[in-house]
């Protein structure tokens, strides 16, 4: 038996409202099911299970602050389970005595055979998360009624329980605590990104706008397979030491519709192809923007990248997000006089910039991601 | 006679029926009524009394003892312009034209393809509780409200009795109103703000919060009584008046079930195959999750109605026993 527990989901996260069970005791969990939504500074959040497992008992009521840390659920671990649940003290006879027929007017024994629940009642406590066997029925021939459950927890899904105050206040406490715990050093590199454009347009030029290669794709693509090759920035700073991740888990920042940020991770992004990874990122900005995301995908994060987008400034220095060493930022892809082969031409240029803890790394090693960067971007046929 | 619609008066529930048809009649020259005893005698329940010697015998006609005939008479009437009220002096002889009603009024307008319309309303005097013993006192509403092609009324109060023939006679199918005979002597007022009322929706006729009583017609006034008792003892029940039993206006009954949680359906029919049944299993396919205890009817006992006035009314739902049901759906022990 293991006990489920609040998770974190940020490391300035100290409580979380639990807003609704997707799992009822008897469920059969798997590692990475989704088990309950939690509402945080960063919105309602579906948080996963980490092990195989049976749902023994929900401890945790929707509605209540649980602190991170503090148990939700008892899982059973699998074939553990028969182990784990003693059999019953007085076994049943295997042949039940024949009852004497009742009179027309007696009610049967409210306890005999299975646990009388009505429709409402059933439907509220599986919302709700409530074990049916253990309550005791007062309605009619001793149902379990609606009056025997708990009232429905009022917070219902967000948007409606987002609270932007919230988040603008777990974005202060984590940047603050960035600023002040890490020391910063930043680096920049202007690249040519018109190979890499031009491989885009041949691309889109037969599709259908839904199935276009946004800029970002390709940018990220490149950053994934830069970091892979740079491990020394994806991971880490815990307990005074470096802890290198095992994936290149990108978290990307999304800026929220009414504002907020939030960065998600698209885990292993290093081994996604360009289409993978393009509907990974629609998939991962659609949920953040509906604060749809799961709990993992908001811890998960070994590296942050900022895209800053067309509409967005030329460059940027990033804030590194902690307990994270490293952050990538992209600026807005302009059009700059260059010179290629000894001549000024027209290229598409993009500002590349690195904020670094320099706890974990010195410069040089932000400078080798930033050339295998630019170098990947420079050969686009090969992403 | 004057003219309910501009006065509040004093009225009966009969002297309602009687404004409406004289109302039809004098404004469309297509309208007139028959049925057994309507004319010289009035109406057997004294509906039409005086309107023949007002109206004069085209408009107010008697007719042989024969329902299929004059069932099947207004039928043709119908389909050929005319805008004929029937009134079949009880619904238990009604089954003498099933056949006129199910066969021909309810299906010519399917089997024609929409080339005849049966603009036909038949008035049916249902229910029991004038010791009229077994051949005269059944409530077969139910069994009409089974046909397609059928629209069926069932107005309890004085208003819906005064003002549903019009919409009824405005409907280009077949409407059939029962009128319960113990609610022709109920008097009350009109409220003369009110000129029209719809044929199409129930009504809520008293609200509550603890469980719905679904009902209608004649078993109006028992399930309000009902209500009253049920409120000296702390409970709130919420009435509703079904009004039109075909078809059925679902959406105010679930409406308000999904409130209580608990409902009652009271019916003078027979308990089997009756309407109390259809509303209970729409409700179970419609609002089975909204359900907190079982659906409970309170129907009339599975027998002939009997002549002897105790036993007719031990055989019908009563205000004690529609309190009872409700009762032990909101406080079982």
């Amino acid at each position: 038996m293991t006990v489920f527990r609040m998770p974190s989901l940020g490391a300035d996260m100290e409580s979380g409202t639990l807003v609704e069970w997707l799992v009822r005791p008897g469920d059969r969990v798997k590692r990475g099911d989704v088990v309950a939504v939690v509402e945080t500074a960063k919105g309602a959040i579906e948080i996963e299970v980490f092990q195989d497992g049976v749902v023994r008992a929900l401890i945790a009521e929707p509605g209540a602050v649980v602190p991170v840390g503090a148990p939700l659920a008892e899982i059973a671990a699998e074939g553990a389970a028969a182990e784990v649940a003693p059999a019953p003290p007085t076994p049943q006879p295997a042949v039940t005595p024949p009852k004497a027929p009742a009179g027309p007017t007696a009610a049967p024994p409210p306890q005999a055979g299975r646990v009388r629940v009505t429709p409402a009642a059933r439907r509220r406590a599986a919302a709700l998360g409530i074990a049916l066997e253990r309550l005791r029925g007062t309605g009619v021939d001793g149902a379990i009624c609606l009056a025997d459950l708990p009232s429905p927890a009022p917070p219902k899904r967000v948007p409606a329980g987002f609270d932007p105050a919230a988040m603008r206040a777990a974005i202060a406490a984590a940047m603050s605590r960035s600023k002040r715990e890490i020391p910063h050093y930043y680096l920049s590199e202007t690249v040519d990104v018109s190979a890499a454009l031009d491989r885009l347009t041949r691309i889109n030029a037969e599709r259908d706008p839904p199935a276009r290669l946004l800029p970002a794709a390709i940018l990220l693509r490149a950053a994934a397979l830069a970091i892979a090759a740079t491990p020394e920035v994806n991971g880490w700073w815990e307990d005074g030491r470096f802890r290198a991740a095992d994936g290149v888990h990108v978290g990307w920042a999304v800026a929220l519709r009414g504002g907020g940020l939030i960065a998600p991770a698209i885990r292993d992004a290093d081994r996604l192809a360009l289409d993978p990874l393009m509907a990974a990122l629609r998939d991962l900005v659609q949920r953040a923007r509906g604060f749809a995301l799961r709990g993992s995908e908001l811890t998960s994060a070994s590296i942050t990248i900022t895209n800053l987008g067309e509409r967005g400034a030329a460059s940027v220095l990033p804030v590194i997000h902690p307990p994270q060493v490293a952050m990538l930022g992209i600026g807005r892809i302009v059009v700059r006089p260059w010179v290629v082969d000894g001549t000024v031409q027209p290229r598409q240029v993009v500002t590349l910039t690195l904020a670094g803890d320099h706890r974990a790394t010195d410069g040089h090693v932000g400078g080798l991601l930033l050339t295998r960067l630019a170098a990947l971007l420079a050969d686009a046929e090969r992403l | 006679m004057s003219d309910a619609s501009t006065t509040a008066e004093r009225l009966t529930y009969r002297e309602a029926c009687r404004q409406a048809i004289r109302e039809a009649i004098i404004a469309d020259p297509r309208v007139f009524l028959m049925g057994e005893d309507v004319g010289r005698y009035g109406g057997c329940y004294a509906v039409t009394k005086g309107l023949m010697a007002e109206l004069g015998e085209d408009r107010i006609r008697d007719t042989p003892l024969s329902e299929s005939a004059f069932v099947g008479a207004g039928i043709g009437a119908a389909m050929a312009g005319m805008r004929p009220i029937v009134e079949v002096m009880t619904c238990n002889f009604s089954l003498l034209a099933l056949d006129q009603i199910l066969n021909n009024a309810a299906t010519i307008p399917h089997m024609s393809g929409g080339q005849f319309a049966v603009p036909l309303v038949l008035r049916l005097a249902t229910g029991a509780g004038r010791q009229l013993a077994a051949q005269h006192s059944h409530s077969l509403e139910g069994w009409f409200a089974h046909i397609p092609g059928l629209r069926i009324l069932a107005p309890a109060t004085i208003e819906d009795a005064r003002h549903m023939l019009a919409p009824a006679l405005a409907d280009p199918n077949p409407v059939l109103i029962f009128e319960h005979v113990m609610l022709y002597n109920m008097e009350g007022t009109l409220d003369p703000a009110v000129t029209g009322v719809d044929i199409a929706h129930a009504k809520v006729r008293r609200p509550g919060s603890d469980v719905t009583l679904v009902t209608y017609g004649g078993s109006l006034f028992k399930t309000l009584a009902a209500a009253e008792m049920l409120a000296g003892e702390g409970l709130s029940a919420e009435v509703i008046d079904l009004r039109v039993l075909r078809p059925l206006d679902m959406v105010t009954v679930v409406d308000s079930v999904s409130r209580t949680r608990r409902v009652v359906i009271i019916d003078e029919g027979w308990r089997s195959g009756s309407l109390s049944a259809e509303v209970a299993m729409r409700l179970v396919e419609e609002a089975f999750f909204e359900l907190d205890a079982p659906i409970r009817r309170v129907c009339a006992r599975e027998v002939p109605i009997p002549y002897p006035a105790h036993l007719e009314r031990a055989a019908l739902p009563q205000p004690e026993t529609i309190a009872a049901a409700a009762r032990s759906l909101v406080r079982p022990s």
